[in-house]
């Protein structure tokens, strides 16, 4: 009964948002205001029902309903709640519930907050989010339904959720990321509306911005968590692997970077406002590319979902529509205004322009690595060739290396034109100071010296020597924006510093342990005492037990597990860890290899919190960045302007 | 209507892209038998074995018995997810494994080996990747199936799981056993 509501409640959602693609966009071309304003009640009503059905499948999970072919797949009696709970997006059609959730969520977020926007532009976004809303629930409901039921005979229990997705970062990840793939939808469907209305003005930038730094913000928290994720949880302690899934969510989040800053230029001075629109067409048309390819098998990866052709061709379709369609109507509206670019080389604009060419060819050097395989195997009909981090790393390190060479000057750059010189000049023994302390530290603490380490983390120093020098010349006066300009510049550096240091100063070993071994790496002792077996919920665990000291002081007692599922049959290595802002511990417990001897692998990883500690500052500045006066000051007017509220 | 040449190069671009996708998606669909090899001999070799890092291995060194063969790498997330199954291959089954390291750093691979076990027969480093290219590997991990004659008679692309090698892959080494007995 609870099932079949929900699915019901799919067939109401998917009515609304037809209703929502057709009325608004009547009422526009019909000149009728109150056909415009239906868009609000419509986007109320998909949100509450597409609640519902999540709520329908919760309660299936929630009481083990094992009718429920999804359920049956996913989850097990012994499975603990929290895990229960996350299994709703522990595969394809759950996750893509949550997908569509989210996204009626965006759009009932645009119909209560649009106050600054006039209700034709409401009613076209409106009309365009309905749109995109009626193509993720047609999908949902005839190519991946996840309350299809197998009665009469059903499974007595399920086959339990995959030991990987078990865990605490899987429940927060895939949530964040649907945050920022889908929040995307919103600036692409305020460009589409600007578009078809034939106004591209400041206005629509300034609309945007929030809702983009929103949506990036949202992303970057997903990325961060899913590298976190990986680290501890493929048990082999690398934090990003250039699999085409982490692609798929990378591509859209360079592409939105750009779109976050080129968005800053085209509000403030007018500028670049057609290549604007066309970011926030490439950032959602990523998105979507980046489900396509994790959900229609065309690549395998760690994520991949089931394979299913029927998915593949019609995420196929959507995409040529959606994508297809809006760049289509870019091609004939989007020299519709007339940049009067009037800025110096070395202005902001310039900076901004160059940050956008850098992020922009990264994510499509990231393109083309991620899809060579597949044209190269159609180009030559059926030759094979497979593309790994060593093409990653070679084309993506450099063209970074280049943009934070950039970054160094964003703080003090000017609109129109900057004193480079000047600032140069006035702080070159600073910058000097900078670079030797960088490469004296790196000489005495680091034994090495790795040359594209010290051009790293030089950058990284100067980006922040000259973000709080900047910073304590205006900390009388911070708004919102430069304030989250600072944290997510900063997160940057120290994301640089996070990610250099880990990569060339970790330390390893893989050994062979008896009970009473010790071992010694980087100034720590680890002492062996031995495995038991300790009993989990739904697993089995082979416990070690490994004492870790400095100079005879107990630094901790970690306990890593070799687990293994009885019911999904699979093993999984949870390795343990002990962490400091410094660095972490890191032990593995790998096999038995004798009597009592185990296989054992320690890692001493400085630095690698750094990395996600950078990432969660990124994504803290961009979020503060939405509490700017401007936007309250922009609401404000639109009251006065229009006592009644306008289109809500 | 007045429109800039230009701005069409972003359509075209992705009507490109779009076409090939498509060709792509039928090519896997056709995953199951992909291989242009299937029912051929295994492709002549010689490359270096992973662990003692002298002696050269061919083809012949392969041949006899009904065998998998599997290409893996300690790049790919994939392979250490489908390791605890080859393992458990190898220890029940009564059937040679045999690896292809795919394009690896030798040393990362011993080491890589000696953590989560080794289920191979023995590995070759393939490090230019052209003994992979002339299977038609398409990435890693994948496994084929050999027949006691070297002949390739099944090929898998992707982790074999308890799933695969119950539904996929044993039904033909049982078959192909039995057609020697």
């Amino acid at each position: 009964m609870i099932p079949e509501l929900g699915n019901f409640s799919l067939m109401l959602a998917l009515a609304l948002s037809l209703g929502l693609a057709i009325f608004p966009a009547l009422g526009v071309r019909t000149q009728n205001v109150v056909f415009m304003r239906t868009g609000s009640s419509l986007a109320l009503g998909i949100f509450f029902f597409m609640l519902g059905s999540f709520f329908c499948l919760l309660h299936a999970f929630v009481n083990d309903d094992f009718t429920v072919t999804y359920v049956a797949n996913n989850s097990n009696t012994a499975l603990p709640l929290p895990y229960k709970i996350s299994a709703i997006w522990g595969a394809h059609e759950g996750s893509f519930l949550l997908w569509t959730l989210i996204m009626s969520g965006w759009t009932l977020a645009v119909a209560l907050f649009n106050r600054s926007l006039t209700t034709d532009i409401t009613a076209r976004v409106l009309a365009v989010l309905g749109g995109l809303n009626v193509g993720f629930l047609a999908f949902l409901l005839f190519a991946s339904n996840p309350f299809e039921r197998s009665l009469p005979f059903h499974p007595q229990d399920g086959a339990d959720l995959n030991p990987l997705l078990q865990d605490f970062g899987l429940i927060v990840h895939p949530p964040m990321l649907y945050m920022g793939y889908v929040g995307f939808a919103v600036p692409f469907a305020l460009a589409i509306a600007t578009l078809t209305a034939g106004r591209l003005d400041s206005a629509w930038a300034r609309w945007s911005r929030p809702w983009t730094n929103a949506a990036w913000a949202f992303l970057t928290i997903g990325i961060t968590l899913g590298s976190w994720w990986a680290y501890y949880e493929l048990g082999w302690g690398g934090w990003w692997f250039w699999d085409a899934v982490e692609n798929a969510s990378f591509m859209p989040w360079l592409v939105g970077t750009a779109l976050v800053h080129s968005l800053a230029a085209s509000e403030k001075r007018g500028v670049f406002k057609s290549w604007t629109v066309l970011l926030a067409i490439a950032a959602f048309s990523l998105s979507l590319l980046g489900a396509f390819l994790v959900r229609s098998g065309v690549l395998t990866s760690v994520h991949a979902f089931a394979v299913d052709p029927l998915r593949g061709v019609f995420i196929l379709v959507f995409l040529v529509l959606v994508v297809g369609g809006s760049l289509f109507l870019y091609a004939f509206r989007g020299g519709l205004s007339k940049n009067r670019a009037n800025f110096s080389w070395q202005s902001r604009e310039a900076f901004i322009l160059s940050n956008n060419l850098l992020l922009v060819v990264s994510a499509a050097a990231i393109l083309i690595g991620t899809l060579y395989p597949l044209f190269y195997e159609v180009v030559t009909g059926g030759a094979k060739i497979s593309v790994g981090p060593p093409y990653f790393n070679a084309v993506f390190v450099p063209l970074m290396a280049v943009l934070f060479l950039f970054m160094i000057f964003s703080p003090f750059s000017k609109w129109g034109d900057t004193k480079l010189g000047l600032v140069l000049n006035e702080n070159k023994w600073w910058m000097l100071v900078g670079i030797l302390g960088v490469v004296t530290t790196s000489y005495f603490f680091g034994n090495n010296v790795f040359f594209y380490g010290l051009l790293l983390k030089s950058l990284g120093a100067l980006i922040l020597f000259f973000l709080v020098k900047n910073l304590l010349q205006r900390v009388k006066n911070l708004s919102a924006s430069y304030t989250g300009m600072f944290l997510a510049h900063s997160g940057i550096a120290v994301a640089i510093f996070g990610v250099v240091i880990t990569t060339y100063y970790s330390e390893g070993k893989d050994v062979r342990m008896e009970p009473g071994d010790k071992l010694d790496l980087s100034g720590y002792q680890f002492e062996f005492f031995g495995v038991e077996k300790v009993r989990g919920p739904n697993y089995l665990a082979d416990q070690g037990e490994i004492l870790v000291t400095r100079d005879g002081k107990k630094v901790a007692l970690l306990r890593p597990e070799k687990r293994f599922y009885p019911v999904a049959q699979d093993v999984m290595t949870e390795a343990a860890m002990h962490v400091t802002p410094l660095r972490d511990l890191y032990i593995a417990l790998g096999e038995p290899v004798g009597e009592k001897a185990w296989a054992v692998r320690v890692n001493v990883k400085p630095f690698v919190r750094w990395i996600w500690f950078g990432g969660l500052l990124i994504a803290l500045g961009s979020f503060i960045t939405l509490f700017d006066a401007r936007y309250r000051a922009m609401k404000e007017k639109a009251a006065k302007l229009f006592p009644l509220g306008v289109a809500t | 209507m007045s429109f800039q040449k230009s701005l069409f190069i972003p359509l075209a671009a992705f009507l490109a892209m779009t076409i090939f996708l498509g060709f792509g998606f039928q090519l896997e669909n056709a995953k199951v038998l992909p291989s242009a090899l299937i029912d051929k001999p295994l492709p002549n070799f010689q490359l270096r074995d992973l662990q003692s890092g002298q002696m050269l291995r061919s083809a012949d060194d392969l041949i006899g018995e009904v065998a998998l063969v599997n290409v893996w790498g300690t790049w790919c997330p994939n392979c250490v997810i489908e390791h605890p199954q080859l393992l458990k291959i190898s220890r029940e089954q009564n059937i040679k494994i045999f690896g292809i390291n795919y394009r690896d750093n030798n040393v990362e691979a011993k080491k890589w080996l000696k953590k989560y076990k080794d289920p191979y027969a023995f590995s070759v480093s393939d490090d230019e990747g052209t003994l992979a290219i002339d299977l038609g590997v398409y990435g890693a991990p994948e496994t084929f199936i050999i027949d006691k004659s070297g002949f390739i008679r099944k090929r898998h692309v992707g982790p074999v799981n308890a799933k695969v090698w119950k539904e996929e892959l044993k039904p033909v080494v049982d078959h192909l056993r039995g057609l020697e007995e």
